[in-house]
């Protein structure tokens, strides 16, 4: 009888696409929970999806047939589609945790018993994957293969003969793009077969094999006989825990004789051994199974490497990429963009939805929320979609080309003296485009206190948010020396955060050895598709952050900014001002204590960009450029514009930024501890830059 | 004659011999057994930069780097 009910576990090496496939057998709805006693999340979540739906309809499903359990199936072939329940378990390498994330997901395969393990596999790393795949099947029970990344094993110039992989393995393999969702119709099909026990065997040397039989013997009455294997290797390999669980009371002290000996007439510590005899299987096992297509690729990335990882040109090459990414970014392609981009917003665009509202005859107050207040406020940000998608796409190029890797590497040493490692790169580079994809990055990391440090740096990488100010401040007061000064801000934040990492290096990371340990893939011409992909993934998320949480707070600041306890007033009597006004005397020392400047700080609360956007309203000024740097140049000085560029880099993360934060490390209390310091910091900066630079230069 | 790969040049072809030999296995050392690096494996050293710490290694068809700390934890032979 087939199950109403199954449950399944993902298992597999970190950064296989673990996350994506979870994503798509769940349709990104799952639950997230903790493992007891540890700080590790817990994904779970129904097997859902339109390709099930489509199944069904295929199958004649569509009358809303449930079953007396309440769960719904299929008429035609009956299998049950809802209440497939799965689990998405930590990465691991092997059955021999080394982290506690390890542990959690180890301790969940040993004692959990589920209908399929699916174990999935990283096709152009096969040789790292499949030790942990060989010792799941040495377990002998029910698994699925989910081979992922066929297409980057093309791009490498090999692939896999999965027909040959599934015989001998005794497991259904199934060829996979999780990326694209390729594959999933198979997957699901593997998943509702019944499911069967693979023979798989590796059989080791001699004294190990009599170790097995031996050890066999003392098992108690706990351990079925199907288990006996696995068990007794584990042991051997130096499981104490099982040890002590299955091993009879009165055969301890034989067991450890058995294997005191066995370990004499190895003449090396047994798990070497086992390990040792498991590759040697796993090699010949890929020689079978893997046909190389295109040998040439691997000369060309050994010519290329050698130049950029090179001891004098490595560093400079490196320079020279971030510097030409910037360029690019910035100066010639992206600013034209969004240039035309503003244009429109203003221009046609505005104009179209005030005439529009007016022919609708909607009530002023209403025209004033959507004109002033969303369209500004929003407009704000969206015109940065050029230079953020642009940036997004020079680093997904970067990433699929493969040089990324050697990036890191080259970065690492600096890195490690923050007690990061050369892997932290990626996401503080992604930071420079917007610190809300940056933090996402940090998944990468395994170390969740790596990781923990990493997203804490991330807002002092300078988004290109902070350039909209930086770019209205500097083309006022320092025309002539635009660029050394924005530049000098960009370092700011980077000496500011390496500083901040030194001391969190201290505190939070105490001594803990970083590891580092990267893969150099083969360089490649990327695939036009796969870096759309990943530029969009990256991008989406800054496009979601300005469609929720700037939408909202734009019409939360245009009420404040409105409206007082009279009703609708001017700005200077509103509730923002009144906050304003408040803030003022702390900023008197900064050189810029007015509510106008207060209001402005408290906006940018929201997203840096509403900064600029709000000061063109506090200073009544409609065209943003002429007037409103007229109005500046009233209010603020070289000095303490430069002092508010600085608060303004420093000070508290923006919103959408604290809420990325939240949902990453898994707790308020760091995000709230980043605004105290960041305030902090930016408060005694601005303090100095201030109070020192109106002294000696004005 | 046997060095400690944190020793080898550029370009040398080794065998490991000894994963650990400060004694104990680190969870380190466990990590890059599972990677593949095991007593007997051949590896290319394509390229120790003692300035950056790192070291990167060609084995079984693929390229790895690590930490030189880690280098210095295994033995190896010259080929």
């Amino acid at each position: 009888m087939k199950p109403n009910q199954a449950t399944y576990a993902l298992v597999g090496n970190p950064n296989v696409g673990k996350t994506s496939l979870f994503n798509l057998l769940t349709c990104s709805r799952y639950d997230v929970g903790n493992w007891a006693g540890v700080t590790v999340e817990k994904k779970e979540g129904l097997i859902r999806g339109k390709r099930m739906r489509r199944h069904f309809r295929h199958h004649g499903y569509g009358h809303g047939h449930r079953c007396q359990h309440g769960n719904r199936y299929c008429d035609r072939c009956h299998r049950t589609i809802e209440n497939h329940r799965i689990i998405d378990l930590p990465g691991i390498y092997s059955l021999a945790p080394v982290s506690e994330d390890e542990q959690v997901a180890v301790n969940f395969i040993f004692n959990e018993s589920v209908d399929k393990i699916i174990n999935i596999v990283d096709a152009s790393s096969l040789d790292r994957n499949l030790y942990l795949t060989f010792q799941l099947l040495e377990m002998n029970r029910p698994l699925v293969m989910a081979l992922n990344m066929t297409d980057v094993a093309k791009s490498y110039g090999f692939s896999l003969d999965t027909d040959k992989m599934s015989e001998q393995l005794g497991i259904p393999v199934v060829p996979m793009v999780t990326r694209v969702g390729q594959g999933l119709d198979k997957l699901y099909d593997a998943l509702v077969e019944p499911a069967v026990t693979p023979e798989f065997q590796i059989k080791y040397n001699s004294v190990i094999e009599e170790g097995i039989s031996g050890l066999s013997k003392f098992f108690n009455g706990n351990l079925a006989p199907t288990e006996y294997r696995w068990v007794a290797l584990q042991i051997i390999e130096g499981n104490q825990e099982l040890k002590e669980r299955y091993i009879k009371q009165e055969s301890m002290a034989d067991a450890y004789q058995l294997l005191l000996s066995m370990s004499e007439k190895c003449k090396a510590p047994l798990a070497d051994v086992i390990r040792d005899e498991r590759y040697h299987y796993l090699e010949q096992f890929l020689a079978d199974v893997k046909i190389i297509e295109e040998a040439d690729r691997v000369n060309w990335t050994e010519r290329i490497d050698r130049i950029v990882t090179n001891r004098w040109l490595g560093i400079p090459i490196f320079f020279v990429a971030i510097f030409l990414t910037f360029q690019i970014t910035f100066t010639w392609v992206g600013t034209p963009l969004q240039d035309l981009l503003e244009g429109w917003f203003r221009g046609p665009l505005s104009a179209w939805v005030i005439n529009g509202m007016v022919a609708l005859d909607l009530q002023p107050w209403l025209i004033a929320l959507v004109v002033d207040g969303i369209l500004a406020g929003v407009g704000g940000v969206l015109v940065f979609i050029p230079q953020i998608f642009i940036l997004f796409l020079i680093i997904s190029f970067l990433e699929d080309s493969g040089y990324m890797a050697r990036a890191a590497f080259l970065m690492d040493r600096g890195l490690a003296k923050l007690g990061l490692n050369g892997k932290a790169f990626i996401p503080l580079v992604v930071g420079f485009g917007c610190n809300v994809p940056g933090i996402m990055s940090a998944r990468t990391l395994e170390n969740s206190r790596e990781r923990l440090v990493t997203i804490l740096l991330n807002p002092f990488m300078s988004c290109t948010a902070r350039i909209m100010v930086y770019a209205l401040f500097t083309s006022i007061f320092f025309k002539s020396h635009q660029g050394l000064v924005i530049f000098s801000l960009y370092l700011l934040g980077i000496v500011v955060a390496i500083l901040l990492g030194l001391v969190f290096k201290k505190f939070l990371l105490r001594g803990e050895t970083g590891f580092f340990v990267m893969e150099m893939p083969p360089y490649r011409i990327p695939i036009i598709k796969n870096i759309a992909l990943s530029t969009w993934d990256k991008g989406k998320e800054f496009l979601k952050k300005a469609g929720t949480i700037i939408l909202a707070m734009s019409v939360v600041l245009w009420f404040l900014s409105n409206f007082s306890y009279s009703g609708m007033v001017e700005m200077s009597e509103s509730f923002l001002a009144a906050l304003g006004s408040m803030l003022a005397p702390f900023l008197a020392p900064l050189g810029f204590g007015t509510w106008e400047a207060g209001v402005s700080l408290i906006s940018g609360f929201v997203a840096k960009e509403v900064v600029v956007s709000t000061m063109s309203i506090v200073y009544g000024a409609g065209d943003i450029t002429t007037q409103l740097s007229a109005t500046i140049q009233e209010v603020f000085n070289p000095v303490s514009a430069y002092a508010f560029m600085v608060f303004i880099l420093l000070y508290a993360p923006c919103m959408p930024t604290l809420v990325v934060m939240r949902k990453e490390i898994g707790s308020w209390k760091w995000p709230l501890f980043s605004i105290v310091y960041s305030v902090g910091i930016a408060w005694v900066l601005a303090f100095i830059i201030y109070q020192v630079g109106s002294r000696l230069l004005l | 004659m046997p060095k400690k790969l944190s020793e080898a040049v550029n370009g040398e072809h080794v065998l490991i011999q000894n994963m650990a030999i400060n004694g104990q296995c680190t969870n380190n050392s466990m990590r890059l057994m599972d990677m593949g690096l095991l007593p007997g494996t051949p590896l290319e050293v394509f390229r120790i930069s003692h300035y950056g710490g790192l070291i990167i290694v060609k084995l079984r068809g693929f390229k790895l780097s690590f930490r030189i700390k880690e280098a210095e934890n295994i033995l190896v032979t010259t080929i």
